[in-house]
Parts: structure tokens; sequence; C-alpha cells
């Protein structure tokens, strides 16, 4: 209740001051639109353009995502949360925040991906509809602790792709994976290694994240 | 009365390579107001952070009791007002929405006659319902006193507790001082000689410096 509370607090803040918000809106518009105008009336395959959604989706969470630690470190209000809240309510509420965040953005990436790309077609919806929803738990909760570690930081806007990279890089290899299963047609027993690696990481980073996030946000 | 104490065993605190203070060892208990003095830079505000549990210290130890029993710093927030030049509310929100906020994360119900009359105190009452955007340096340091005390903590430390206020916010504070005295544990780091003399005890930090 407390970590939802601190959610809600974003979440109006957010409204307020459109601070990821706007960022990630321009940058889903500008990143297709740039994918569209060097396509232009070529025909590209399938399997690319399951893999450029989700180059898309990993920039758009780089230019977004960082936000939930990094606008408290630069109004200075860290120091606030840190006397009203235990770290973990913290982390729960800010990974809340970016899960919200994180599932609008996909979700309205994705629209417009089928919309825009006709060789975009996805034949077994059940299969990418799990790989997107545990794909997107991945990406919010790798890039809440990401944000974390990185807004201590004095270069923030460097580090946090730099650090993502790594970290995201198994996630994206498998849902990239998953997405071709899916334009292919494969059922989701065919595909039960693949989402037994997302939720393997999914379980991982969510663990490892609560036990690091005390030393992250102290000092 | 509920009983408040903190012990400070040996803390020390070294930034790279500059030792702040060193082997500070002390005892508190409510009912107290204690100071903490020293010029510029000489690490009040750090020795304010490290008591508060918001940064950890180089080496010794802190023990918070509240009725005999210890505190887990992970819980200390609970017990804890804080008022510092580094501590910043919520621009975007209203005075009241800052305060609405910060006692549904806390898992408080608004004890509404409280904030009344701190808001009264502080004589904000009519500009509560403005985002704190518009707010003066001296209107902000008000709200941080009510952002303080509205979870009715037992340990209050203000750093610099008069700074940016002008002479009724300054009387405002020493009421306020004189009524948190009597059941609570009152830490003040500080240099102005007024607020200090409403200490029962001062520790100079200058004086924990020798290596």
């Amino acid at each position: 209740m407390k970590a939802y509370s601190l959610f809600r607090k974003d979440w109006q803040s957010e409204l307020r001051t459109r601070y990821a918000i706007n960022a990630l809106a321009m940058f889903i518009l500008v990143t297709i639109s740039v994918i569209l105008f060097s396509i232009g009336t070529e025909k590209i395959s399938e399997y690319l353009t399951g893999g450029l959604l989700w180059v898309v989706i990993f920039f758009s969470a780089m230019s977004g995502l960082s936000r939930a630690f990094v606008s408290e470190e630069e109004r200075g209000t860290t120091l606030t949360l840190q006397l009203i809240a235990a770290p973990s309510t913290i982390f729960s509420g800010k990974l809340i925040f970016n899960l919200i965040l994180v599932f609008l953005m996909n979700i309205a990436i994705t629209i417009l991906y089928s919309a825009l790309f006709e060789s975009f077609v996805i034949k077994s919806f059940d299969l990418f509809l799990i790989a997107f929803v545990l794909g997107n738990f991945g990406i919010a909760i790798s890039s809440t602790i990401i944000a974390a570690i990185i807004s201590k930081a004095s270069s923030k806007g460097t580090l946090y792709p730099v650090l993502s990279f790594p970290i995201l890089l198994p996630l994206i290899l498998t849902l990239l994976e998953l997405t071709k299963f899916a334009m292919d047609g494969n059922s989701v027993g065919d595909s039960w290694v693949e989402i037994a690696v997302l939720v393997c990481y999914d379980v991982i980073m969510l663990t490892a994240s609560y036990l690091l996030f005390d030393f992250i946000w102290k000092d | 009365m509920n009983n408040y104490s903190l012990t400070l065993e040996s803390v020390s605190k070294i930034f790279g390579r500059r030792l702040v203070f060193k082997d500070i060892s002390l005892q508190m208990s409510n009912g107290n107001v204690y100071g903490i003095s020293g010029c510029n830079g000489s690490g009040k505000s750090t020795l304010a952070k490290i008591i508060a549990g918001l940064i950890s210290p180089s080496s010794g130890k802190i023990t918070h009791l509240y009725n005999d029993k210890k505190i887990e710093p992970e819980y200390l927030h609970d017990y804890l007002g804080f008022v510092s030049p580094y501590l910043f509310l919520y621009d975007e929100f209203t005075a009241e929405e800052n305060l609405y906020h910060f006692a549904k994360i806390r898992g408080i119900k608004i004890n509404n006659s409280k904030v009344d009359n701190l808001f009264k105190l502080f004589n904000l009452s009519d500009r509560k319902k403005d985002i704190l955007k518009g707010y003066s340096s001296g209107m902000k340091q008000r709200m941080k006193f009510i952002f303080a005390l509205q979870h009715s903590p037992q340990l209050l430390i203000f750093d610099e507790p008069t700074s940016n206020l002008d002479n009724a916010g300054k009387e405002a504070v020493y009421k306020l001082l004189e009524e948190e005295r009597k059941n609570n544990l009152v830490i003040i780091a500080s240099n102005e000689e007024v607020d200090l003399s409403f200490c029962s005890s001062v520790i100079d930090v200058e004086k924990f410096k020798i290596v």
C-alpha cells in the first residue's frame, strides 16, 4: 500500500511535470519515423521488422525510464524520500511506476508498428503476448535498478545506455527469438525454453534488485 | 512518557582522504536539546546525517532505542523528523498535497488538527493550497518544519533551523523547540548563538579532528 502511494505521488507528479512521458512520446515518434523514412518504398523481411520493434523499445526505454530516480536526484528530493519510506518501499513504488510506463509505451509502439509496417505480422498471438508481458517486466525491473545506480553518478545520460546494454542484452536476444517464433506461428509449447529463460531473467533481476537496492540507496 | 535515547560509539567519518571527525562518543536522551557546533565545513551536517541514518559512518556504531527497544535502521524514518538546507519538498505540489502524499507513503492518517496548528504556527494557513514553486525560500523553510513534525516523531534533528527565516519565523521555531524539548529528543546543528542557547549540551565538531 505504501509503495502504491509512492507510485501515485510519482504519477501525479509526472502528469504535472511531464518529465518522462514527453521524452518517451517524442522518442517513439522520431524513431519510428526515421525507420519509415530510411526504408522508403523497399520491402523488408518479417524478421527484420520484428528485430526493429525491439530496437525501438530498447532505445525508448533508455530515453525515459531513468527519470524515476534521476528526477528525484535532480530536484534534490532523494533525501525527502529517504525520510519518509524504507528502501524496499521506494524501490517497489518506482518499479510500479516504471512498469506502468513500460506497458503504456510498448503498447503504443506495438500498435503504431502494426499499423505502419505491413510485414509485421504475428501469426501466434498468444506466444507474442507472453513474450511481450514477460519482456516488459524484465525491461521495467532492469531499468529501475539501473536508474537507481546511475542517479548518483555525475554523467547520468551516458552511463544509462552503457550499463543497460549488457544487462538487457540477454533479455532482448530472447525476446527477438520469441518474436521470430511468433511470426512463424510456433505454439507456446514449442517455445517453452525461451519462455523459461524470460521467467528466470525476471525472477533473478527482481531478487538481485531488492537485495542491491539498500546499498545503492544509502550514501 | 516514552523514552527515546541514542548512543554514538567511536563514530568517525572520512571523505576520501579528508578526515571529517574522529571517535565521537555520545549518549543522548529525550527531554533534552543537544547542539552540534563548528565552523563552516567542519562536519556538523555530516554528523547530523549520520545520526539520522542518512549516511553511514566510516567507523563506529549508532544505536537508537525507543522504550529500550532497538530501532532497526530501516524503520528509523518513522521516529525521525529532519530539517536541513539540503531538504527539498515537491515544488509541483501544493503544501497540502505534499503532506497528503507524505502521510500516505508513511502509511499514517493525516492528523488534521495537528497539521492545521502547524500551518498556523508557521503562518502558512492562507498559502497551503498554493504550489511550493511559488513559495519564497523562507516559506519553504517553514514548510520543512511542518513536514518534519507531521508524523509526531520522537527524534528531531534540525540542521541550520533558522536559515532563511525572518524574525517571526525564528520565533515560531523557538516556540516549537520549547514545546518539543518537553518529551522528545532534539538535536540542533547550528552556529547561531540563539539556536544553541536552547541546548543542554553542545558538541564542537572541531574538537574531534585530531588524528
